[in-house]
């Protein structure tokens, strides 16, 4: 049976219609917009006239981007940063979440609040940046000449996470720990064989927040990472611009794009990539709020 | 708790007297060799502690050693001396910063006052955002619909903090009004809501629209994602609860009154605290990005005062103490927001 919308019901109907579709294009205006500018041609660009469309299409602001050997260079130090940060970030999170999620372990009181304090209490920059200059002269001692390991080694580490990870271990019932022991597992297979199987979802979204902190690290790159060769995209694209602002007429004024348009399709070449992954992980990434209420 | 003498002895029939019992020798024992038996279990897991060895030094070296580097907060700063080392000042960094009455005091107290006016205009006009945007997504009933709507709106959060400003700055960069001018200036010039000037000058370089450009941006890129937490507790809502509702003639706004805003009152309310508990952690790499020397009255916060001081600057003992002031009350309103929630409801944030 369909019941009659009552007057207000359809008025509020439309008013969260309107707002929304408003919020929504607001949302992806600028990313449209970002492309247009970028493809558009000069005349065009410098004068003001891209409201949505591109104008007079021109290629040559990517083409120049694409020739640019420090663009990819930068994108490969971004890869691997976010690689192997996450894979470390991971190996150090799943293995000591597990530890704080056997209620036999030890202390566990003072391990947990080991890592909440962290949350509560930071030391800030110039303290963390001292202790990154004193990482890095170790690391050199050692033979660790690339300021990237640095970075992923020594940066990126979040008490959220793990206290996620061990809360969905904690959720894993103790049978089924205790069927696999009784059938000869050791410690580690328990580990691998029961625990990653039934967490997946969670680990997911672990690896997710760790691989998205690392692909946007910024701030701890510039100070750390001394060789221009290293730098990871966000790095690039922040020094890209801060130059740009500096000298406005850096594109030279025989192109054939503004020189707006290049840092328009910095911008572009730098969000396309999340774009075409965004749908498969976006169910992960919807999931890590909502497991975000933790009981202790 | 009364304790009785048969807790820990037994009687002993064949000789008429009390002895130990068993149990109590064992727990006896355990509190004597209470190391022993520490080093025994540990033998006994030995692999858990070794789970748990990468994860405790990674946070050691790199979360817990900088707090060893405080120190030099109450020690005069030298660039060649290790802080072990240092001379110790006192609290003269402190009393410099608080009561100085000289520049560095002022703009040390500019820098606090911005932080909370910018932490609590994030509050107001942030917070309530996502509640709103969830409210009108349960308006939609055709999944696929509100599916498009809630990819579009969580797009900005994916975008780094270097993107995003990157895109702010150059969509209200200065030029004129024909050339080179940033869209959304052009925009708000044409409408007549900003003067020509304004927009021509650039609006990053006016100390006025600083706040509302950090703000609206912060609810462009996070209201959508954020939404999320409100939207799973408005669909939780039991369809039974609206048509109870109906039946008794509510209207829209009556079941918006009576109906949804108790049923997510709850996590409102925790959601609520926790950004009141974070409400000094600024994102300082978001300021950083978007300031420069026109706003420092509006813009500088904590974190970049300290970050100009220290890291650019060579006053490493000063920055690091005005650091530490806001962090500590930081920490001290996470601690009492943590606590209310407890408090208030059975969930514990962490």
């Amino acid at each position: 049976m369909k019941r009659k919308l009552e007057v207000s019901e359809l008025i509020f109907k439309i008013i969260s219609y309107t707002l929304l579709t408003i919020f929504a294009l607001a949302c992806l205006y600028p990313f449209v917009y970002a492309i247009s500018a970028a493809i558009s041609g000069r005349t065009a660009v410098e004068y003001g006239q891209i409201v949505l469309f591109p104008k007079n299409i021109q290629f040559d602001a990517f083409k120049r981007m694409f020739n640019d050997n420090m663009f990819w260079n930068a994108y490969s130090n971004t890869l691997f940063v976010t690689f192997y940060g996450t894979v470390w970030a991971l190996f150090y999170s799943i293995l000591g979440a597990y530890a704080l999620s056997k209620k036999r372990l030890l202390f566990r009181k003072f391990f947990n609040f080991f890592l909440v304090f962290t949350m509560w209490f930071a030391a800030g920059i110039v303290p963390q940046y001292l202790n990154y200059l004193d990482t890095k002269q170790i690391f050199n001692a050692i033979g660790i000449m690339d300021d990237k390991w640095l970075v992923v080694i020594a940066m990126g580490m979040a008490a959220m996470n793990i206290i996620l990870l061990r809360n969905a271990f904690e959720g894993v019932p103790s049978e089924i720990e205790e069927a696999a022991i009784v059938d000869g597992a050791s410690e580690f297979q328990v580990l691998t064989k029961v625990y990653l199987p039934m967490c997946k979802s969670t680990i997911a979204t672990v690896a997710l927040f760790f691989g998205i902190s690392r692909w946007n690290g910024y701030f701890w790159a510039r100070q750390m990472i001394s060789n221009s060769n290293e730098h990871p995209l966000q790095v690039f694209i922040r020094l890209r611009l801060e130059e740009f602002t500096d000298a406005e007429a850096m594109a030279g004024w025989n192109q054939p794009y503004a020189s707006d348009s290049v840092i328009y399709a910095l911008i572009v070449c730098s969000i396309v990539p999340i774009l075409i992954i965004y749908p498969f992980i976006q169910k992960y990434f919807a999931k890590g709020t909502n497991v975000g209420g933790v009981k202790e | 708790m009364k304790s009785k003498a048969a807790d820990f002895l037994i009687y002993d029939e064949a000789t008429g007297r009390y002895r130990e019992s068993p149990e109590q020798a064992v727990r006896d024992d355990v509190e004597k060799h209470y190391w022993l038996h520490v080093g025994r279990s540990i033998l006994k897991d030995w692999r858990l502690y070794l789970m748990l060895i990468p994860m405790l030094l990674v946070f050691l070296f790199w979360r817990y050693f900088p707090m060893y580097e405080l120190l030099g907060c109450f020690k005069v700063s030298d660039e060649v001396l290790p802080v072990s080392e240092q001379l110790f000042s006192g609290f003269s960094y402190f009393k410099r910063l608080l009561i100085g009455g000289d520049d560095l005091s002022a703009e040390f107290w500019r820098a606090m006052r911005n932080t909370f006016i910018l932490s609590f205009y994030g509050l107001c006009f942030g917070f309530p955002m996502p509640i709103i945007l969830a409210l009108f997504f349960n308006e939609i009933k055709s999944n696929i619909a509100r599916s498009v709507y809630q990819v579009l709106t969580y797009l900005p959060k994916f975008m780094s903090t270097v993107v995003m400003t990157s895109l702010v700055v150059m969509l209200v960069k200065q030029g004129s009004l024909t050339s080179g001018m940033g869209i959304v200036s052009q925009f708000l010039a044409k409408v007549g809501w900003i003067s020509e000037e304004v927009a021509r000058s650039g609006l990053l370089n006016n100390p006025r629209f600083f706040r509302p450009i950090y703000i609206i941006s912060g609810i462009w890129e996070s209201a959508g994602y954020d939404s999320i937490v409100f939207f799973a507790a408005i669909i939780a809502i039991s369809p039974t609860s609206y048509e109870a509702a109906q039946i008794d003639g509510a209207g829209k706004w009556a079941q918006m009154r009576y109906v949804v805003l108790p049923s997510i009152l709850s996590t409102i309310v925790i959601m609520l605290i926790t950004r009141i508990g974070s409400l000094l952690n600024i994102g300082y790499e978001k300021v950083l990005l978007l300031y420069n020397t026109n706003t420092y009255v509006t813009a500088d916060v904590v974190s970049t005062f300290a970050q100009r001081y220290g890291l650019a600057g060579a006053a490493k003992g000063i920055a690091s103490a005005a650091e530490m002031m806001n962090n500590v009350v930081g920490m001290l309103l996470v601690i009492g927001a943590n606590t209310i929630a407890r408090k208030a409801s059975d969930v514990s944030l962490y």
